[in-house]
């Protein structure tokens, strides 16, 4: 890290006067090249351990993921490391199994992240505008619980809340409605279902902010025009959160293509594979089957469209840093 | 916990007087509305707390089975079976030390590294700050594969410090972002007194900047640590010992050890497992005065 200069817009504190300055009696901009090199080694200090940290322990398995991925490694001890060039790509796309992986990623992720948590987000964080204090004070407090609780509670919850003889099934029988084992017929559907239970209110906190942030005049001033509620809903709601929409929909699909320790609680992929989604089927070919090669070539796709999203996401932000 | 913040005072008595304008049907056909919404929002309210009630209820449950019911018999006994050291106390205890570790390492350097990117200005920092944002978007999920295969190359692997290391550096990006949004909020002016005496910056971070922004270095710490307390793949993946598992992993052994679940101790063991972090979030949502404040600090 090199030539930091004081913050624009400071005033008093210029070059020389911040702490690391060195040399006091130079007036600002006459300090000689070493000691301004000097100051900015000193500045950037702070900064050693984080960099140092992110570098060994995520910037290198990236890099090894990506070394990896071009090669048969296993961990089995016996065999050598080869280079095997696009070799794990073509396997991947040839395996019936990683196509369904990623036909069932795709399921997921639309179902439970795009439809699920965004639309029933921003819908609970409507009504709350609306409700009585009491019923909004429950209603988020029942929502945020059932997202801060831990990944593998909630995994064995919304389990005991699906099996046959589990709640649901209780439910539609007092309803008189059509049962089913529903971890063994519809195994997507029940863990999307999960993650929309799970991560709603995030959301909901999201789009109740951006809601808040809407001027009241501006709905008044549609109300005596006589906008109705889905002409208000359409044409000023949505148009003034759309940022918060995109930045929600970016965060949400990001958290959810990560998703491993619900769906391996719930039904550990199965039965078969109908529910094993690109991480789970990532586990299992690189630890079950140990072809850690083959296990990084998966991975490395899958952060290479995290890495999409995450760029997309940082367009959307457009912050100011 | 009131999570989400009511509307403001301003808007309120807005509403009111507009209620005590209109004419009657109308001011009706708003109450008949207010009662649809609460309505409705108590329906989404109960599904959600369906799975909640189960926990609950089974937990205290003498024959608990996967059906929400009034516990019959009331007992305490799920506890006392689960309350053991190996059920509970070691795994837990585990949980602190793994979590404890790392939010502190990632505390730390966060504090550490937000202080230059709030405070001054260089051609880096943007760079710099784009890469922590773009880094808090990948799924972590991914580089576990790598991770594990570069642990058992240089010996890390099983081991509680790799696992801490591993952990808080994970959290860094999120916590370095979060940190320095908060630090951005600080004003200077204290900060140029200090200098003027001749502290350094180490000195005037510890005692002029930090003190002053402890709000947000609360909720810096007290979310890492959630997140890192429900993290179940990174110590799934990198520690094999029974005996250094953490509550998260260690979970696991009510399925597998044991042919049949006993759906009474799993609920009393998730129910001791998740209070710490339900008490927690509400700490945090009380300094925050209200999540929504986090939800706009997410959003950057």
């Amino acid at each position: 890290m090199r030539s930091w200069t004081a913050r624009p817009g400071d005033g008093a504190v210029t070059a020389t006067s911040g702490p690391g300055a060195g040399v006091l009696p130079h007036p600002p901009g006459a300090l000689t090249a070493t000691s301004r090199t000097r100051r900015t080694v000193l500045r950037g200090l702070p900064l050693l351990p984080s960099v140092v940290l992110m570098l060994i322990f995520l910037a290198g398995p990236i890099a090894y993921c990506v070394y990896y991925a071009f090669t048969d490694m296993r961990l089995t001890g016996a065999s050598a490391t080869h280079f095997v060039g696009f070799g794990n790509f073509t396997k991947a796309f040839g395996d019936a199994n990683f196509r369904n992986a990623v036909w069932l990623t795709l399921v997921f992720t639309v179902l439970s992240s795009i439809v699920g948590q965004n639309v029933l987000g921003l819908f609970l964080a409507a009504l709350m505008r609306n409700a009585s204090r009491g019923v909004r004070a429950a209603a988020s407090t029942v929502v945020v619980v059932s997202w801060v609780i831990p990944e593998v509670v909630a995994a064995y919850l919304l389990y005991a809340f699906f099996r046959r003889e589990g709640e649901l099934n209780t439910i539609l029988r007092v309803l008189h409605l059509p049962q089913q084992n529903w971890l063994f017929t519809l195994p997507i559907v029940a863990v999307s279902v999960a993650n929309v239970w799970r991560g709603t209110a995030f959301s909901m906190l999201v789009y109740s902010a951006a809601l808040q942030e809407i001027p009241a005049d501006i709905t008044e001033a549609a109300e005596v025009d006589g906008a109705g509620r889905w002409r208000k809903l359409w044409h000023i709601t949505l148009p003034m959160i759309r940022r918060s929409i995109g930045t929600n929909l970016m965060l949400n699909t990001l958290q959810t293509l990560s998703v491993f320790g619900l769906i391996f609680v719930m039904t550990r992929g199965g039965p078969g594979n109908r529910s094993e989604t690109l991480p789970l089927y990532m586990y299992e070919q690189a630890f079950q089957d140990s072809l850690i090669g083959y296990g990084t070539a998966v991975a490395l796709m899958l952060l290479v469209v995290g890495g999409l999203f995450s760029v997309l996401y940082l367009r959307l932000l457009r912050t100011e840093v | 916990m009131a999570v989400v913040s009511s509307t403001k005072p301003g808007v309120r008595r807005e509403r009111v007087r507009d209620t005590r304008t209109r004419s009657a049907p109308r001011r009706s056909r708003r109450r008949t509305e207010r009662l649809v919404v609460d309505a409705v929002l108590l329906v989404v309210t109960v599904v959600f707390l369906v799975p909640l009630a189960w926990l609950v209820l089974a937990s205290f449950n003498g024959t608990a089975d996967l059906r929400v019911r009034v516990p019959h018999p009331f007992t305490l006994d799920n506890f006392h079976r689960v309350l053991n050291s190996d059920i509970t106390y070691r795994p837990v205890l585990n949980g602190l030390i793994l979590c404890g570790g790392a939010t502190a390492l990632c505390v730390v350097c966060a504090v550490l590294a937000a202080y230059p990117l709030s405070r001054y200005e260089s051609r880096y920092k943007r760079p710099f700050l784009l890469s922590i944002l773009f880094t808090t978007g990948l799924p972590i999920t991914a580089v576990m594969v790598p991770v594990y295969a570069m642990f058992v190359q240089v010996n890390l692997i099983d081991t509680m410090y790799g696992t801490i290391l591993f952990l808080g550096s994970s959290a860094l990006p999120f916590a370095i972002w979060l940190t320095k949004n908060f630090m951005d909020g600080v004003p200077l002016v204290l900060e140029e007194a200090a200098w003027t005496d001749g502290a350094t910056s180490l000195q005037t971070l510890r005692h002029v900047v930090v003190p002053l922004m402890w709000p947000g270095i609360t909720v810096v710490t007290i979310f890492t640590f959630l997140s890192m307390w429900g993290n179940f793949f990174v110590p799934f993946f990198l520690l094999l010992s029974p005996d250094q598992l953490p509550a998260s992993v260690s979970i696991l052994n009510f399925f597998s050890s044991r042919g049949t679940v006993d759906y009474g101790q799993l609920a009393a063991f998730s129910t001791i497992y998740s209070a710490p972090v339900v008490v927690l979030y509400a700490v945090m949502s009380r300094v925050l005065g209200g999540s929504s404040a986090l939800g706009g600090a997410l959003k950057g």
